[in-house]
């Protein structure tokens, strides 16, 4: 169009014109920095060196370089953190909060330069960088101003976990920095973050003006670069902990790398979330919804709604409104104020979605999208819509991370359930449905971190955002997410080891005659495994002899192997819903009747004890009676929270069940160390596969008896005695295990870390011994936190 | 890589043959909507999502704007389709013609000039009064082109017998009016009755005679948007050639969730007959800059047809002022005062 059309013309047309933001600003303060970033460390830019280029993928140009951080920039900006740290933590909770506070004020008086910054650099329209995305960052600031404010009193007994790396994505730079910058600050870490490569200029700016607004010099660290940065930041020993968000795939390496380095670490990860339609939701409504869940960002959204599952009886209906509802999307310039979608954000990208679509036509799916073109300069796709889509379709499986949305059809609500979960990821799930019965029984079924019930991809900083299954560990935002930067402020400790030795005479005498009386009594006792309620021979057919304290063989135990853990998780696994549904109130009377059932037995435990570990038998006893009893108490007590978002409606965090938790007990402590662990996971609602003390494993064999007296559901608890550090690798594998918590040595927490990567299954590994009769550290909130994961359900109402 | 058409999968063909499927949109001359029996069925089967509802009306006007040239043009197109009202009780026929008179030219002949919109012929949709006014409205506006619509049936509370309110409407189409906006009796809603309100709309219809009649629900009396929903479609059933939100005289008027909620029920209804319904939203629309977040609304919602004045109205009086404002302040760059427009 040459000549711009006149008033009359368009008052002819009613037509949109062009509404362009201007990027002036943004590109001015790029330009005071010469276009050429360096790092930001210890408060100051480093001189900018090894440079590439950073584009604006709407146009394709480039808009400025930025420095390539090497493996000694990692290393100056984590001593810049180190150094930082002491006084960073020292200070109050109250003069964190004002410099948090000071950082949301900055982010509002600088919101426009951030909103075009990030629409520039990463394609994103502007409407949801100024509307969605800044707001968003200034909020989350302001959240964690209140947490620093009240960590003293909200979290005691903890502290900052230290320094912190952070690897954040391109889709949404600015907030992803928030999420992860914001409670690490209000924590008491110091941070080294780096941006994704592609998008790291508002990250430049924000350390900028952060320094600006008084932050302390070392507290917050910048580097850019791509993978090899990340990859040195994560190798690096001076880092504490770790939190990324990303592609599972990249989680996995990072999970791998950081195998047995004791890094605290939290995944944000991929996911491929469900979108289920019920027939009695509001149709119009729904469109909508589905436009917020995979137009949104172009779709470039870890919990973007890609699969669409639809009631069949309203499905044709339902994919009539969307392709004319797709019609009037706009996609354009994301500079522009009345586009929906703008650019993606690299060639690379656009590359791979135009290829999964194509493969998803290949696969036999139809392919849908609207009559008009998007622009041919820039990296643009159009909304995309699959019909006829089947499970096994690759579009249907994998993280397409685009515009595209795949949908197919259920017929009860259990099929809805069974399509949301038919997935290794775990992120978000949409549920619409106008029956609150329905949409309040699906939500709590969806294996996903956050479900929004008629509503979607909303977010805010005091609900806990993050994932089940291989959508990764770890929550940001809320009270949930404080707890990924804390750590307890007193070291575990092993028993004293004088105490030890001042019981062993006495154990010896006691001890020996309980050998004796062993094999002198003529009806041999053997222990089997238990699995799914039956005693269970072993499936090699060898047994491990079992000495005593003394020395002298006391036993035997049945040799379990990989098929023996297949066994048990293949039984903990089919008991795992019900002892899931089931109430606190009915969890708690079956431990209390555990316990009641060792109480009646404390005697012969107690000797078996003592005879196995020369220990104090009777206290240990009495302190697992105790123990089961603590967990009893919390059964009907671990309670979720409501947060306040600015919703007109609810967002209920629970705290739900893992699922099946493989444990490898510790040797020490034997009955005690055991059931701490397994205790709060069945009191949660967990059933676990579990490995007793490879040395002294009777008191575990013994007690399966008084688990058949107390009736706990056959399945719940699993116990397979033999070689730890194998079963335990075993277990780690296993993809249908949800977490693996493992006590024991050093390499046994690495080969177990290491094994965890298949399912990216939650690991709770340590080879710091507790002293497990210390209720402070053998029992409490950290173990009931391992046991359940927190769902986020957000419930607007109103009629 | 690049994207064109051409290496697109554009099922363009698929998107004509099921758009129809459905209806075209209607052509320059839009056929009355006869109305339906009475569908409870289908009555009942709707419901709104209140939450959802109020989010998606919370992003049209941030979705959606217009600049320049193109916000003049659609500040004109504005004016065309305002029924431009007065409904006090201290009207006289010295300030209807004054209205009259505004209707008519609405825009200064300098503005008109600068906009190059002097062959465009604007001026507002309608005048609305009471029906004692509706002469002197008639006399006033005589040719030019303009209708004079009358509120009727006991406005606002439609609350008088039923008999009167029928003969009033009788009485407003001789008088001269052209479109007639009736109330209904939002008991019927509150209780459920749409037998009744269906009755009663239709009887409405039926007296109306070939004056088009609007619909007004008084939303702000419906207490949900969900009878919201039930209200439209029953008085499109019952043959309303528009609905219209209020009376003006609610507490709360036109809001762009209850006329999201209208919209979609006109649309629903246009794909299940093929009859286009027009939609007026009434009540607290005073500035440009609102009144262009309806239009953005429609032309999303129900698309481009429905911009013209004989699908849709504004009820509004002070807009056409603001109006006439924002366009001097695009053709001079300074922003205009209201004591510089000819009065309404």
């Amino acid at each position: 169009m040459n000549t711009p059309p006149s008033v009359s013309d368009i008052f002819a047309s009613m037509d949109y014109g062009p509404s362009p933001e201007s990027d002036k600003p943004a590109l001015a303060w790029i330009a005071a920095h010469n276009g050429s970033f360096g790092h930001f460390i210890h408060g100051a830019w480093t001189k900018p060196k090894a440079t590439f280029n950073v584009h604006n993928p709407a146009t394709a140009t480039v808009i400025a370089k930025v420095s390539q951080g090497s493996a000694a920039d990692v290393d100056a900006a984590v001593a810049a953190a180190r150094k930082a740290l002491p006084a960073w933590r020292a200070m109050s909770g109250h003069q964190r909060a004002t410099h948090l506070y000071a950082l949301a004020r900055a982010m509002q008086r600088n919101a426009r330069l951030f909103a075009v910054l990030e629409t520039i650099d990463n394609g994103k329209s502007i409407r949801e960088t100024r509307d969605i995305d800044i707001p968003l960052v200034a909020r989350h600031f302001y959240h964690h101003a209140g947490w620093a404010q009240l960590l003293e009193t909200e979290f005691p007994g903890h502290t900052g976990a230290g320094v912190v790396g952070q690897i954040i994505p391109w889709n949404f730079p600015l907030l992803m920095l928030a999420w992860k910058v914001a409670p690490a600050l209000a924590a008491g870490c110091t941070i080294v973050l780096k941006p994704a490569e592609f998008t790291p200029l508002t990250a430049l700016a924000f350390a900028e003006i952060a320094a600006e607004a008084g932050l302390p010099a070392g507290v917050l660290n910048l580097l850019t670069g791509d993978g090899a940065t990340g990859a040195a930041l994560v190798d690096h020993k001076g880092v504490d902990k770790l939190a990324f968000t990303g592609s599972t795939d990249v989680g996995r390496i990072i999970r791998k790398a950081t195998a047995g380095s004791g890094k605290k670490l939290s995944l944000e990860l991929g996911g491929k979330s469900p979108f289920i339609v019920f027939e009695d939701a509001d149709l119009d409504s729904v469109v909508e919804g589905v436009v917020d869940a995979i137009w949104f960002n172009q779709g470039q959204v870890c919990c973007a709604g890609s699969r669409l599952l639809m009631q069949e009886g309203i499905a044709e209906r339902l994919v009539d409104k969307l392709r004319a509802r797709m019609e009037k999307l706009r996609v354009g310039s994301p500079l522009d104020k009345a586009v929906d979608m703008g650019a993606i954000v690299a060639p690379v990208q656009l590359e791979r979605i135009a290829a999964l679509v194509e493969q998803g036509k290949q696969e036999g799916s139809e392919c849908w999208q609207p009559s008009w073109a998007v622009p041919t300069k820039g990296s643009f796709y159009p909304p995309t819509l699959f019909t006829n889509v089947a499970p096994s379709a690759t579009i249907a499986q994998v993280e397409i991370f685009g515009p595209v949305l795949v949908s197919m059809t259920f017929r009860t609500p259990d099929e809805a359930v069974a399509l949301a979960n038919n997935t290794p990821f775990g992120l978000a799930a949409s549920v619409w449905s106008d029956n609150i019965n329905l949409a309040l029984d699906i939500a709590p079924k969806i294996k996903a971190g956050v479900v929004w019930v008629n509503c979607t991809n909303l977010f805010d900083a005091a609900a806990g955002f993050g994932g089940y299954r291989e959508s990764g560990y770890g929550r940001e935002g809320g009270r949930e997410g404080m707890w990924e930067y804390l750590k307890p402020s007193a070291p575990l400790r092993a028993p004293a080891k004088v105490a030890a030795a001042k019981t062993k005479g006495k154990a010896v005498v006691a001890a020996k005659s309980r050998v004796v009386s062993h094999v002198s009594v003529g009806v041999d006792r053997t222990s089997k495994l238990f699995i799914g309620g039956k005693q269970a021979r072993p499936d090699s057919g060898y047994s491990l002899p079992v000495k005593g304290f003394a020395g002298a063989v006391i036993g035997e135990v049945g040799e379990g192997s990989r098929k023996d853990i297949r066994n048990a998780v293949e039984a903990a696994r089919g008991a795992a819903g019900s002892w899931a549904r089931a109430s606190g109130h009915n969890r708690a009377q079956i431990l209390y009747y555990i316990a009641e059932n060792l109480s009646a037995r404390a005697a012969e435990f107690g000797a078996r004890i003592r005879t196995m570990t020369g220990g104090d038998g009777a206290a240990e006893v009495e302190a697992s009676i105790h123990r089961l009893f603590t967990y009893a108490a919390w059964a009907d007590k671990w309670d979720g929270q409501v947060h306040q978002t600015p919703i007109r409606g609810v967002t209920l965090a629970m705290n739900e069940p893992l699922g099946v938790v493989g444990i490898a007990a510790p040797a020490a402590s034997p009955l005690l160390g055991w059931l701490s662990y397994v205790a709060p996971a069945i009191a949660c609602g967990n059933t676990v596969v579990t490995i007793p003390s490879e040395s002294h494993p009777l008191a575990v064999t013994d007690f399966y008896q008084v688990l058949e007296t107390s009736d706990v559901p056959a399945g719940v608890v699993n116990i397979v005695t033999g070689r730890t550090d194998e079963l335990a690798k075993t277990l780690a594998e296993h993809d249908d295990v949800d977490a693996i918590w493992f006590s024991g040595s050093r390499a046994g927490v690495t080969a177990c870390e290491l094994a965890s990567i298949g399912n990216m299954k939650q690991t709770w590994c340590e080879w710091t011994p507790r002293d497990w009769a210390d209720p402070a550290q053998g029992e409490g909130r950290a173990f009931l936190r391992h046991a359940t994961q927190v769902k986020n359900i957000w419930i607007p109402y109103g009629e | 890589m690049t994207i064109t058409r051409a290496n697109l999968h554009l099922a363009t063909g698929d998107s004509e043959r099921r758009a129809g499927a459905r209806h075209q949109p209607p052509g320059d001359h839009v056929e009355r909507n006869p109305g339906l029996p009475l569908d409870l069925d289908l009555v009942l089967a709707q419901h709104v999502n209140k939450s959802a509802a109020e989010r998606r009306a919370s992003t049209i006007p941030t979705r959606r704007t217009v600049k320049k040239q193109w916000q003049a043009a659609w500040q004109l197109r504005a004016i065309t389709l305002i029924d431009l009202t007065t409904l006090s009780g201290d009207d006289t026929p010295g300030n209807v013609r004054r209205l009259c008179a505004k209707a008519m030219h609405p825009l200064r002949a300098d503005l008109l000039k600068a906009l190059g919109a002097e062959s465009l012929h604007v001026t507002t949709g309608a005048v609305c009064v009471y029906h004692a006014l509706v002469p002197t409205a008639v006399d006033a506006l005589k040719g030019s082109n303009i209708p004079v619509a009358a509120v009727s049936t006991g406005f606002p509370a439609g609350l008088s017998p039923f008999a009167t309110r029928l003969a009033e409407v009788r009485e407003s189409v001789a008088a001269g009016a052209k479109e007639i906006d009736i109330v209904i009796t939002r008991a019927h809603v509150l209780t459920g009755d749409w037998n009744a309100l269906y009755d009663e709309v239709q009887r409405f219809r039926e007296a109306c005679g070939s004056a088009h009649m609007k619909a007004i629900l008084a939303t702000g009396d419906l207490a949900t948007l969900t009878n919201v929903a039930r209200a439209s479609m029953v008085a499109m059933m019952a043959g309303a050639d528009f609905i219209k939100t209020s009376t003006g005289k609610e507490t709360v008027n036109a809001t762009l969730p209850v006329s999201l909620v209208m919209v979609r029920m006109i649309r629903d209804y246009f794909e299940r007959t093929g009859y286009a319904v027009g939609y007026k939203p009434a009540g607290g629309i005073r500035s440009a800059k609102n009144a262009l977040e309806y239009l953005y609304l429609i032309k999303e919602e129900l698309g481009d047809r429905w911009l013209r004045p004989d699908l849709f109205r504004f009820g509004a009086s002070g807009l056409l002022t603001d109006i006439e404002r924002q366009l001097e302040h695009f053709t001079t760059g300074r922003y205009a005062a209201a004591h510089r427009q000819p009065m309404v």
